[in-house]
């Protein structure tokens, strides 16, 4: 008997899930938001996507082949990811060269220069959003008009930033609220915003379909979106004319795209269960803080990336419940 | 809702292909190679030489410290020599190889196929007759029963716990052992108990053997104190700790042994052995061995002499198929790749386990993406890709302190990690430097 015998350590099966598995079907729980924003804002979204999604995936391809000389990692899907997140970050109109700008920080500096996938601190694709927003902020804040069920070239205010002026100008939160879209049109996404923003239910439709699939688990987008209704609540019931109720603040902005899709990055988030609670209402305190009180009417992409850096710390000091341990 | 362990766990697909096959007796083999380290400890002392006429049941080998056993010549025949072969980790150890001449038993074994179920043995004499026959943990890990029946001083048993979990993917051996051999090991977990003096004993019994669970809770009426403990299916259950944690809530700390908690742990197999031993002066040479794989033809539960070549039982199975890629002794998740089928069979192999091409062999490793899925996996409550990056990197204090020595090597980090990163090799490669630290820090 001559066969030669392949020896390895055990064990000698495997699962059969993999990485690039997991970033394909957190694409596909982001398509339905996706297709909606195509849907609402029409050809310029699909550019806006098209470019942002090239954009990352060549900048990583050129820069692995030329700058680091490695072999390029684009087929594991998590460059395609980080420009799909991008554009939905972004308003539908905005210039195709800013686009391209962001993706480099994103790809380049975010992920890349800290080692790549797996190694990078920060959600890339926040990083370059957050650079675009400092850098652009008028670019960055010019929203389709999309209220009137035509997207034309005027421009029109998020409801949150409506609410942000409204409120600092001292009119009661019921008069402003008045004028915006109803709740149910804000859940279905028929309101202005970044594209990926818009539509609550799709990006929910996104979040079941990742639970099912096992690719999150229940805690970081439960706990931060349930910090976020618990804070703004107790300051709406404090103060019911001079806050946005609870509702409003889920439905507008980036809270459910940031919650289900941003902060559940594996890469950025709290490996332990009870690191990811921590993590969790960490963002959502200071979403709230930086939408009620800060400058910016939105705040979570901020958040996010303030939870990032802490990331390693809970990390380094929640450890899993050990078996047997000594008390 | 059934019992369980609560830290971590995996459920690999079960494939269990033999579990509906009657135990076969394998004819015997042409010769045998006894091995004479078979068990963790001592190796036994060779008491044989070349050219002596050995009978079924003749010591060979004679225990050579109190952590060793007794080795038993599984057939009749003439010693043809004593060598160095290769064992299933691939280094060459000594051996004792028979011609195989007829089939004479010694004259003491009791081969009659009646059930003895008085005990009329003192505690002490069971332990020593135990001893004597050479018996080791048939689970696998060979560990010699007589000393998981002498508690240190001032350490006292409260509970027997017999493991028919058979947590491994593939293997059935206990399973067809459990419906098949049912009395025998009922009386073998009494004479147990009454070695440990202790007034209960509970079976742990994954669910997805529903017909073992119902035969034995329906004998469990005539053997006064043994209870069965239906398992929700989840690997590492037969884990000795994760077993103890499952049936009784008591959580092993860590570095300490099942004792600590008051409970001993023995497999079913072991259970059997030690009724044939004490009841018909049977000595350990022969066991239940599951052949299986996918692309085996008939894949069988044998009772095979100890020392018997893999590549016969292979044969008997139907052959060894064109597309082998890996022959691994025991299960998937914790067995091991041997480098040949002409090994023999030693008192723990469980299983042998043929891998076809398109499994044998590992994926191309990509980068952590700090899922956490083996931190969620590992029964022991351990970061595995935290052990890992601290093996890679050297960094042995850490590695320590991160408790390191209590993995119990189950493999469920790397089953589980999605980018194929050997944590377990790395962590392996952890415990034996940090091992080796702990021992010379205590010397």
């Amino acid at each position: 008997m001559s066969k030669l015998l392949t020896i390895t350590p055990s064990p000698h099966i495997h699962q059969g899930d993999s990485v690039d598995k997991i970033m394909y079907r957190v694409i596909f729980a982001l398509i339905p938001a996706l297709a909606w924003s195509f849907f609402v804002f029409g050809l310029s979204a699909v550019m806006v996507t098209l470019t942002a999604v090239l954009a990352c995936v060549i900048f990583e391809w050129l820069i692995q082949k030329f700058m680091l000389k490695t072999e390029p990692t684009i087929k594991d899907g998590s460059a395609v990811l980080t420009g799909i997140l991008l554009a939905m970050n972004l308003p539908a109109q905005i210039p195709l060269w800013i686009i391209i700008l962001g993706s480099l920080v994103a790809i380049g500096i975010a992920k890349l220069s800290f080692g790549g996938l797996g190694q990078n601190i920060f959600n890339p694709a926040l990083v370059g959003r957050v650079f675009l927003l400092i850098s652009f902020p008028v670019q960055m804040t010019s929203w389709p008009n999309v209220t009137k069920n035509i997207v034309d070239a005027t421009t029109e205010a998020t409801p949150l930033a409506l609410v942000k002026e409204g409120l600092k100008n001292g009119t009661p939160f019921n008069e402003i609220v008045a004028d915006l879209p109803a709740y149910s049109e804000l859940l279905l996404g028929k309101f202005s915003g970044s594209m990926g923003e818009v539509s609550a239910l799709l990006l929910l439709a996104g979040l079941v379909y990742m639970l099912v699939r096992k690719v999150v688990t229940w805690h970081i987008p439960v706990t931060t979106l349930g910090t976020i209704a618990i804070f703004t609540g107790i300051l709406w019931l404090i103060d019911p004319s001079g806050n946005a109720d609870p509702m409003f603040h889920l439905l507008t902005g980036g809270v459910m795209l940031g919650a289900i899709f941003m902060a559940t990055d594996m890469v950025t988030s709290p490996m332990s269960k009870r690191g990811q609670l921590i993590y969790s209402v960490g963002i959502g305190a200071i979403t709230v803080c930086i939408r009620v009180w800060g400058a910016y009417p939105e705040g979570i992409s901020f958040a996010i990336l303030i939870m990032n850096a802490f990331t390693p710390l809970i990390n380094n000091y929640l450890k899993p419940k050990r078996f047997g341990e000594k008390k | 809702m059934l019992k369980t362990f609560k830290i971590g766990g995996i459920h690999p697909a079960e494939n269990k292909l033999s579990a509906k096959k009657a135990i076969e007796v394998l004819p015997l083999p042409k010769t045998v190679t006894i091995m004479v380290a078979q068990h963790i400890g001592a190796p036994s002392k060779v008491i044989v030489s070349r050219g002596d006429q050995v009978k079924v049941g003749q010591v060979v080998a004679q225990s050579a410290g109190f952590v060793s056993t007794n080795i038993h010549a599984s057939v009749s025949g003439k010693v043809a020599k004593i060598d160095t072969l290769i064992d299933s980790s691939g280094y060459k150890k000594e051996a004792i190889v028979i011609t195989v001449e007829g089939d004479e038993w010694l004259e003491t074994i009791d081969r009659s196929p009646d059930l003895i179920s008085n005990i009329n043995l003192e505690p002490k004499a069971i332990v020593d007759k135990i001893l004597q026959a050479g018996i080791v943990g048939l689970g696998g890990a060979t560990f010699p029963t007589h000393v998981k029946l002498s508690p240190p001083p001032g350490m006292k048993a409260e509970v027997l716990l017999i493991n028919g979990v058979e947590c491994e993917p593939y293997l059935t051996a206990d399973h067809r052992l459990m419906l098949e051999r049912s009395d025998e090991m009922m009386v073998g977990i009494q004479i147990l108990m009454k070695a440990l003096q202790v007034t209960k004993a509970v079976i742990g019994i994954e669910n997805n053997k529903p017909d073992a669970i119902a035969k034995l809770s329906e004998l469990s009426k005539k053997y006064h104190g043994i209870e069965i403990c239906p398992l929700k299916v989840q690997y590492p259950q037969g884990g000795e700790k994760q077993l103890i944690k499952a049936v009784t809530g008591r959580e092993v700390p860590s570095g300490a042994l099942p004792i600590a908690v008051g409970a001993v742990v023995n497999n079913v197999g072991t259970a059997l052995a030690v009724y044939e031993a004490v009841m018909k002066n049977k000595p350990l040479f022969e066991r239940i061995v599951t052949v299986t794989g996918k692309s085996v033809k008939n894949p069988s539960n044998f009772l095979v002499r100890i020392g018997t070549p893999v590549s016969q039982l292979i044969e008997a199975a139907g052959g060894l198929p064109d597309d082998t890629a890996k022959v691994i002794s025991g299960g998937p998740m914790m067995g091991k790749a041997i480098p040949s089928i002409e090994i023999a069979v030693t008192k723990g192999t469980s299983g042998i386990l043929l891998i076809p091409e398109t499994e044998g062999h590992r994926k191309a490793m990509q980068n952590c993406i700090r899922c956490g899925r083996c931190v969620t996996a590992c029964p022991m409550g351990l970061e595995p890709f935290l052990l890992m990056t601290l093996a890679e990197k050297r960094l042995w204090e850490r590695s320590e302190k991160e408790s390191v020595m209590d993995c119990i090597e189950c493999g469920s980090c790397s089953y589980s990690c999605p980018a194929n990163r050997p944590l377990l090799d790395y962590i392996r490669l952890g415990k034996m430097t940090v091992g080796g630290i702990i021992r010379n820090r205590k010397s």
